[in-house]
């Protein structure tokens, strides 16, 4: 597996470049990949549903949220999540929090 | 007297039901299982009904003819389940109690979720194939249509069989070439997920086959809205897919029981531990088939898996020993590419589907992640084995648990 290096550390990336130990993740990592992913500063309202998804993760046994999932637990609609992560927040915030893309089975 | 109460005849309350009353004393155990429906369909067999390859006939026969002999049914809905009385409330007023529940609901398509989709044209320009009904219109829309643009959509994932939408695709593929029509009919897969394969074996492999098919693929799609007069799909970025006969694959949920007995997820789906079965939140709340939140596909075989260790862990439960972790997730579906051929995945919880040989390593006779006559024949022979050997519970002379031999991991 690849490695890169983030905001000055070394962490593990997959092809897609997505993190694949959720426990090497920190705030300034997501600060960086944020800004590769087209989003220069992280708000408030990036955070409330960042750190919504890292918390729910755990109990879907490492699986990314839907976005159904983080629109009911954070109360964010859909739109306003397509403004603040524009073209597939589901992906994006997966990505910006260091866990795994959202996936299907095949 | 124990009893065990079953909500939902389906696929998985009738799998229970045969292989309990086998395994259970008749002198110890009640099991009655609840159903408004006197139906069964055969659910998998709605795919081949727009394409005239299946009727009506080929895909339900009567509940009762899979009810065990020493189980009892009841033909009403539950209405409400009280887990603090252990006693569930059905809709023509009646209570049963229970020692053990089983829960096995189903999930159902909901059109309305989506504004614009079940309106003004719904069955004329929009259609879907998940219902049976649905898939009779859909069958009577195909018979005439002339060609345009045919625009397979995914609303929301998770969906019944995952893997049902693009079948279908590559069946029209083939239906509109027998036809004389596939020059005239532009074919598009809308998704929410980043394509249509995920995984990234199973992407490397199966990438090709819909470019070989000319079917063009959108991939990250979240429809917001549907405009039916402009025939459009809305994104809720604002870009839209425009069609001239939409098949739509519409948000999935569980039975509104389970909402109102409190026991479900934003979906109405039942948490229930994966390994085991049992819900999060009452030790006597078993859940299968596709009311249960698990991450793995809601489909047929998955529930045939999941049964098959659940006996020996039931027999466990009822001697007060601790439940094994014994069911792995695992999953494995044909999938019909069309001209007589189709694709094999075998998959679990932790292992992505691989390429190889199953259920016999190195020999098959079914080929993994690549396309084959035999497969095909392996999704036909399907139907069989449902009325025949699954939902009777007969064992199948195949492992529970997913098995690592005969594939190889590139
Ligand atoms: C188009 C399509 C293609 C598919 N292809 C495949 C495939 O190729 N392979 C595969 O393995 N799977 C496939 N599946 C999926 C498979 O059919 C389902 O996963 C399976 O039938 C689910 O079984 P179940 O018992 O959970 O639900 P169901 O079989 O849907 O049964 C649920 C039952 O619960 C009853 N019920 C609901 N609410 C209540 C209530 N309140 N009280 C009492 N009873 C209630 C219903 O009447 C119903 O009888 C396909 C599904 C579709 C729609």
């Amino acid at each position: 597996m690849a490695t890169k290096v983030i905001a000055g550390k070394e962490v593990q990336i997959n092809d897609e470049g997505f993190m694949t130990d959720p426990a090497e993740w920190n705030k300034e990592i997501a600060a960086a990949i944020a800004v590769e992913e087209g989003i220069s500063a992280l708000t408030d309202a990036h955070w409330k549903v960042i750190d919504f998804c890292r918390t729910t993760t755990a109990g879907l046994g490492g699986k990314s949220p839907t976005l159904r999932q983080i629109t009911a637990g954070t109360g964010v609609s859909t739109k306003e999540l397509f403004s603040l992560f524009p073209k597939g927040p589901a992906k994006k915030v997966a990505k910006i929090a260091g866990l795994g893309k959202p996936e299907g089975c095949v | 007297m124990k009893r065990l109460l079953i909500i939902g005849a389906g696929t998985a309350g009738t799998m229970i039901a045969n292989r309990l009353r086998r395994a259970l004393d008749v002198e110890e155990w009640n099991i009655t299982i609840v159903d408004p429906v006197e139906t069964h369909y055969y659910q998998p067999g709605f795919l081949f009904i727009p394409f005239g390859m299946y009727s009506k006939n080929d895909v339900v026969k009567p509940t009762r003819d899979f009810i065990p002999v020493g189980a009892d049914f009841v033909k009403a809905a539950a209405d409400l389940i009280e887990p603090d009385q252990n006693r569930v409330k059905l809709a023509d007023g009646r209570t049963l109690g229970y020692d053990v529940l089983v829960i096995g609901t189903g999930a159902y398509i909901h059109p309305e979720e989506t504004p614009g989709l079940r309106e003004q044209e719904w069955g004329r320009s929009i259609h879907e194939f998940y219902t049976l009904e649905g898939a009779i219109a859909l069958a009577r829309h195909l018979r005439t249509w002339q060609g345009g643009r045919l625009v397979v959509n995914v609303v929301e994932n998770p969906i019944k069989c995952p893997v049902a939408p693009l079948e279908f695709i590559m069946l029209a593929d083939w239906f509109f070439h027998e036809k004389g029509l596939r020059d005239r009919v532009e074919l598009v897969y809308a998704t929410p997920l980043s394509g249509a394969f995920t995984k990234p074996i199973a992407s490397k492999h199966l990438g090709y086959i819909l470019e070989q098919k000319n079917i063009e693929v959108v991939p990250d799609f979240v429809v917001e809205h549907v405009d039916p007069d402009a025939k459009k799909l809305v994104h809720y970025d604002e870009s839209e897919v425009e069609y001239d006969l939409l098949v739509t694959i519409p948000l999935h949920k569980g039975d509104e029981l389970v909402a109102r007995s409190g026991l479900g997820d934003e979906l109405n789906y039942v948490p229930v531990d994966r390994h085991t079965l049992l819900s999060k939140t009452r030790d006597n709340i078993f859940v299968f088939g596709d009311a249960a939140a698990l991450p793995t596909s809601k489909a047929g075989s998955v529930i045939h898996y999941a049964v098959d260790g659940f006996v020996e862990n039931f027999l466990r439960y009822v001697d007060g020993l601790d439940l094994l972790p014994s069911f792995d997730g695992h999953a494995n579906c044909f999938i019909e590419s069309g001209f007589g051929k189709g694709l094999l995945l075998d998959f679990n919880y932790e292992v992505e589907p691989l390429p190889g040989r199953y259920p016999l390593p190195g020999v098959g006779p079914f080929a993994l992640l690549q396309e084959s006559e035999m497969n095909h024949w392996g999704k036909v022979m399907f139907r069989w084995m449902y009325w025949n050997i699954l939902l009777k519970g007969k064992e199948l002379p195949l492992p529970a648990r997913m098995s690592m031999m005969g594939k190889w991991a590139r």
